[in-house]
């Protein structure tokens, strides 16, 4: 059962996209910790980890597209599950800083020190623990999907309402988060990061792990979202999206189905969120910020929604082009952002992923059309033959 | 007094003085009506009679002011939902041909095929022997075989609506709720049609909503005149095409 639902996953370019990232995933730090800094090959250790970076929002947009391309849901929301699973990370990491703070206090990270606080609160229990504070990085995405998605689903909220109202959960945990007695740091969020699991999270070789996970997991993640695509839910899935009152009449029950795969959807969001942390060091309220949702629905809708490969290629080229922009044109990259999502709109609005292949689709028909008309005075005899009979 | 009882009993679906009002506008307005096992019934009206609003109410997009649904006389229809109905082996055609036009015509069935909905089920589901079987029937019934990999888009205005038909066979319903099957239908395929619901009404029950009267002359069944709401007049084609008052409020506008 579970053999066949894995299986069915490993279709063609999946196959080779998998195999890419785990390709992608020994090379890159093979030639950054292997080959010396004056050689043509070398991959500085900050290319590493803007890479890693990318493939951190590849991730999340690979989420994002599970629950936009597959099945409909608009979520303008989807960096809040990013940015919590960030915190669980982060407050890891917290954790691990133990004595060597400004403030040198054993047990309090210098935040809570600054505020005065005389204990732990009760939610920074466990996150000492990598494997409590990894299950938290799941737990706490998925749970708030859960809770959202059991009212709003249930209550049949739609289309632009449940944008904006995933838009409005975002925007709530921004300023939540932003308050100095929710006991996350508040303005200046979580940073000065020491260890995790013990190696020092600046040296090249930590950086060089963390990046073979992020592709290590982007991978998993893709071969889960296939399996999932492919499986008769999935077609279920694009079943919602296209005619959802068909479904329902059907006997299925939208709601539940879309709940799994919001849930699903914020968890792997909460797994690119922990794994962006350490990469960049920090974790801070801005992550809630509206905009970057909107932004993630950007870089998929550029690679192509509804494709998964799409959204992985979307995510990498519009940062890639953001990190060239604003080095070298600041002032005009919010414009290029702006003008990149109306071109799409506008000339590609299946994405780069999406048209290329509906061109294979349409240059294929042409072909068996071809094929037909050629065929058609041999086979034609034949067809009388067999009517014959 | 023992009749009403008994229709009761025999029925498949029973609708006993439903009222509902949208905005104060009176939709249906104690409406009774009854469908036994094995039934071909067509229902006939103006715009605005509450044909679709009816099937709305059997089918649990909407609840009703008052009255009673049931069905099979056990089961109230109101405390339901679409997919608990669907469930219970009621199946709708919508009057716009509905079906997942990014799937191919075979995807179509299967997801319609009367199979374990729970999502863990969908994920891990293989296509078995049987199901393929039941697949290969629906499709010949409805005439696509030769088309089942294409996708849904490409079929045209008619064929939707015979996927559409396929779609609810494969649900297995005891009732088939149709509303306007034949609508933008050229005639020999109207005439197909009639065959292929008579087809399907010999081992269920099927309601039918139309305008083309010559498609319910085809049909040949009892037909039901709704009309503000309720019914105006229930027989053959014959009585119910000479009664004054359907020809007053429909035939003769």
């Amino acid at each position: 059962m579970i053999s066949g639902f894995v299986f069915r996953a490993l279709e063609g370019k999946i196959v080779v996209a998998i195999a890419i990232l785990l390709v992608i995933a020994i090379l890159v730090p093979a030639l950054n910790l292997l080959t010396p800094p004056d050689s043509a090959l070398h991959i500085p250790t900050y290319a590493v980890s803007l890479f890693g970076k990318y493939l951190c929002y590849a991730l999340l947009a690979l989420a994002l597209d599970l629950v936009w391309g597959y099945c409909g849901i608009l979520s303008l929301g989807h960096g809040a599950f990013f940015a919590l699973g960030g915190y669980a990370m982060g407050m890891y990491l917290m954790r691990q800083i133990g004595s060597r703070g400004v403030y040198g206090n054993p047990v309090l990270p210098d935040f809570m020190v600054f505020l005065n606080w005389k204990e732990l609160p009760w939610f920074w229990h466990g996150f000492d623990w990598f494997v409590f504070a990894m299950a938290m990085v799941l737990v706490v995405p998925g749970l708030l999907a859960f809770i959202f998605g059991w009212f709003a689903f249930r209550s049949r909220v739609n289309g632009v309402y449940l944008s904006i109202i995933t838009q409005a959960m975002t925007y709530a945990l921004l300023l939540a988060f932003f308050r100095n007695d929710m006991g996350f740091g508040g303005n200046n969020g979580l940073t000065d990061f020491k260890d995790i699991l013990g190696f020092p999270v600046q040296a090249d070789g930590t950086r060089a792990v963390l990046f073979a996970m992020s592709a290590i997991m982007l991978a998993f993640c893709l071969l889960i979202a296939s399996a999932i695509v492919r499986s008769k839910f999935g077609k279920v899935l694009v079943g919602v999206r296209d005619a959802e009152s068909r479904v329902r009449f059907l006997g299925f029950r939208v709601e539940n189905i879309k709940l799994f795969t919001f849930v699903v959807s914020a968890m792997m969001a909460g797994i690119a969120g922990a794994l962006f942390v350490p990469q960049v060091g920090i974790i801070n309220p801005g992550e809630f910020a509206p905009a970057n949702s909107i932004e993630v629905v950007v870089w998929t809708a550029v690679g192509g929604r509804g494709t998964l490969i799409g959204p992985i290629i979307g995510a990498v080229l519009v940062n890639a082009g953001k990190s060239f922009f604003t080095g070298a044109f600041p002032e005009i990259w919010l414009y290029a952002l702006g003008g990149l999502f109306i071109a799409v709109t506008l000339f590609l609005p299946k994405g780069i992923v999406g048209t290329v292949q509906h061109g294979l689709k349409a240059r294929k028909a042409m072909k068996a059309a071809v094929e037909a008309e050629k065929g058609r005075d041999e086979a034609a005899p034949v067809a009388q033959a067999q009517a014959a009979e | 007094m023992n009749t009403i009882s008994e229709t009761r009993q025999k029925s498949l679906l029973y609708l006993e003085n439903v009222s509902v009002s949208f905005d104060g506008f009176k939709a249906l307005n104690s409406l009774s009506f009854v469908v036994e096992p094995g039934e071909l019934r067509a229902i006939i009206g103006p715009n605005g009679a509450g044909k679709t609003t009816m099937m709305d109410i059997i089918t649990g997009k909407t609840r009703p002011d008052t009255g009673t649904v049931l069905f099979e006389d056990a089961i109230d229809l109101t405390k339901k939902d679409e997919a608990d109905i669907a469930q219970l082996g009621i199946g709708r055609k919508f009057q716009k041909p509905t079906v997942f036009e990014s799937h191919t015509i075979w995807d179509n069935l299967e997801l319609a095929l009367n199979r374990d909905r729970s999502v863990f089920a969908t994920l891990f589901y293989t296509l078995s022997p049987e199901d393929e079987a039941r697949i290969e029937e629906i499709l010949s019934t409805i005439r696509l075989s030769h088309r089942k990999d294409e996708l849904a888009a490409n079929l045209s205005h008619g064929q939707k609506q015979w996927l559409e038909i396929g779609m609810l066979l494969a649900q297995e319903p005891k009732l088939l709720l149709v509303d306007e099957p034949v609508a933008g239908m050229t005639d020999a395929e109207t005439a197909e049609t009639a065959e292929l619901l008579k087809e399907i009404a010999k081992t269920r029950s099927v309601v039918v909503v139309e305008h083309d009267m010559g498609f319910i002359r085809e049909l040949g069944v009892k037909v039901t005149c709704l009309a503000e709401g309720s019914v105006l007049a229930e027989g053959s084609i014959d009585f119910v095409s000479n009664d004054p008052k359907v020809i007053e409020n429909y035939l003769g506008r």
